[in-house]
C-alpha cells in the first residue's frame, strides 16, 4: 500500500465566482450599466416592487430585467407586458443565481445600451446572499408579515445589502410588526444600509425609493 | 441549502488536485466553513458521496472545520469573537459601540487540505 501523502490544498471554493463577478463589475462599469441584485423571500413582493420601480423610472433610464424562476414564466409575462425587456432564468431547482447564471441571462440583452438591469434573485433569503452575482448594488425586501425578527435568523442577508425595503405597510395595524426595533436590529448588523418603508399596493415610499435609485444610477456613472 | 453546488465545487478541485499529485485515491478532505454559513456538515456530505462515485473521491470522508465569526470594531479597532446567535446584539467590550463593525473571518469556504494515497 503507498504511503498517505498530505497535499495543500488551499483554495477557496467560490474563488471563481468571485472572479467573475469583479470580472463582471468592471465589465458593466466600462459600459455605465448598473447591475442590481434584488433579493427576498417568496412572496415579499419582487415582482410588484419591480412594476411600481419600472412604472417610476422607464422614461428616464433604459432598462431590462433578468427574473430567475425555479420553474415558470409568470413573473417574465408581468414585467414584459410593462414594456421593458426581460429574461427568464429557469434555474432547474436551483436555490441562488451565481454570476454564470447572471451571464447567460445578459447574453440575451443588448447590455451596452441599458442604464440599469435588474436581476430578480430566486425567493429566498438563505442562499443568495452567498453567491456574488456581478451586481454593483445588492438590494432586500422583507415584507411586514414575514416579522421584523428576520435580521436575527438571517443576518448575513441583512447584512451584505446596500437597501433594504420594508413593503407591505398597509398591513401594518393588522400585525404586532415592531418598525423602529426592525430598524435597530438591521442597523446593528449594517449600520450603513439605507432602508425605505413601501406598500407596493398604496404606493407609499416608492418615489423615496426610486429617488434613491437615480442618485445611484447618477453616482456610478460619474465614479 | 445550497450544499449541491458548493459540493460541486469542491469535487472539481479536488480531483485537479489529484491529478496534479497523481495520487489515486483521496482518504480525506477539510475544509475550512465559515460560521456565518449556513451550511449543514451532513448535507455536504451526503451530497459529496454521491457526486463522488466513480472518481477518485469516492468514499472520501470531508473533515469540517468551522472559523469563528470575528467583527472589527472600526471605532476603537478591537477585535470580538461572536456566535451567530448573539449577531445582532453586538456590544464593542472595548469602546461600548454597538454599530460600526467589520467582519474579518466567518465567511470562508476554503478547502485546506487532502490525504491521499
Amino acid at each position: 500500500m503507498d504511503a498517505i501523502k498530505l497535499i495543500e490544498v488551499k483554495e477557496d471554493i467560490l474563488a471563481d465566482n468571485d472572479a467573475a463577478a469583479r470580472e463582471l463589475r468592471l465589465k458593466l462599469k466600462s459600459q455605465n450599466t448598473l447591475l442590481i441584485n434584488l433579493m427576498a423571500s417568496p412572496g415579499a413582493g419582487k415582482t410588484s416592487l419591480l412594476l411600481q420601480t419600472i412604472g417610476e423610472l422607464k422614461n428616464a433610464f433604459r432598462m431590462a430585467v433578468i427574473e430567475a424562476d425555479i420553474d415558470s414564466t409568470v413573473d417574465a409575462e408581468k414585467i414584459a407586458a410593462t414594456g421593458i425587456e426581460s429574461i427568464q432564468l429557469r434555474t432547474g431547482g436551483f436555490c441562488h443565481l451565481d454570476v454564470a447564471m447572471v451571464k447567460k441571462g445578459l447574453e440575451a440583452i443588448d447590455t451596452p445600451s441599458l442604464d440599469i438591469i435588474i436581476i430578480e434573485n430566486v425567493g429566498n433569503l438563505v442562499c443568495p446572499a452567498e453567491f456574488d452575482t456581478g451586481a454593483e448594488i445588492d438590494v432586500m425586501i422583507l415584507s411586514v408579515p414575514e416579522g421584523d425578527d428576520k435580521p436575527l435568523k438571517y443576518p448575513l442577508m441583512f447584512s451584505k445589502c446596500h437597501a433594504l425595503l420594508v413593503n407591505k405597510t398597509d398591513l401594518m395595524p393588522y400585525t404586532d410588526f415592531n418598525m423602529a426595533l426592525l430598524h435597530e436590529r438591521v442597523r446593528k448588523l449594517n449600520p450603513d444600509i439605507h432602508i425605505f418603508e413601501i406598500s407596493c399596493k398604496t404606493g407609499e415610499g416608492i418615489i423615496a425609493w426610486t429617488d434613491w435609485l437615480k442618485q445611484s444610477v447618477e453616482d456610478f456613472v460619474k465614479n | 441549502m445550497h450544499e449541491l453546488a458548493v459540493t460541486e465545487k469542491i469535487l472539481d478541485i479536488v480531483v485537479k488536485h489529484a491529478r496534479m499529485n497523481r495520487v489515486n485515491k483521496i482518504r480525506s478532505i477539510t475544509l475550512k466553513i465559515g460560521e456565518m454559513s449556513d451550511i449543514e456538515n451532513e448535507w455536504i456530505q451526503h451530497y459529496f458521496d454521491y457526486l463522488s462515485k466513480n472518481t477518485v473521491a469516492e468514499g472520501t470522508v470531508l473533515k469540517i472545520e468551522k472559523t469563528p465569526i470575528v467583527l472589527k470594531c472600526n471605532q476603537c479597532q478591537r477585535t470580538i469573537e461572536i456566535s451567530k446567535a448573539k449577531l445582532g446584539e453586538v456590544v464593542c467590550p472595548g469602546c461600548s459601540g454597538r454599530k460600526d463593525f467589520s467582519i474579518v473571518s466567518g465567511r470562508e469556504y476554503f478547502i485546506k487540505e487532502m490525504e491521499a494515497e
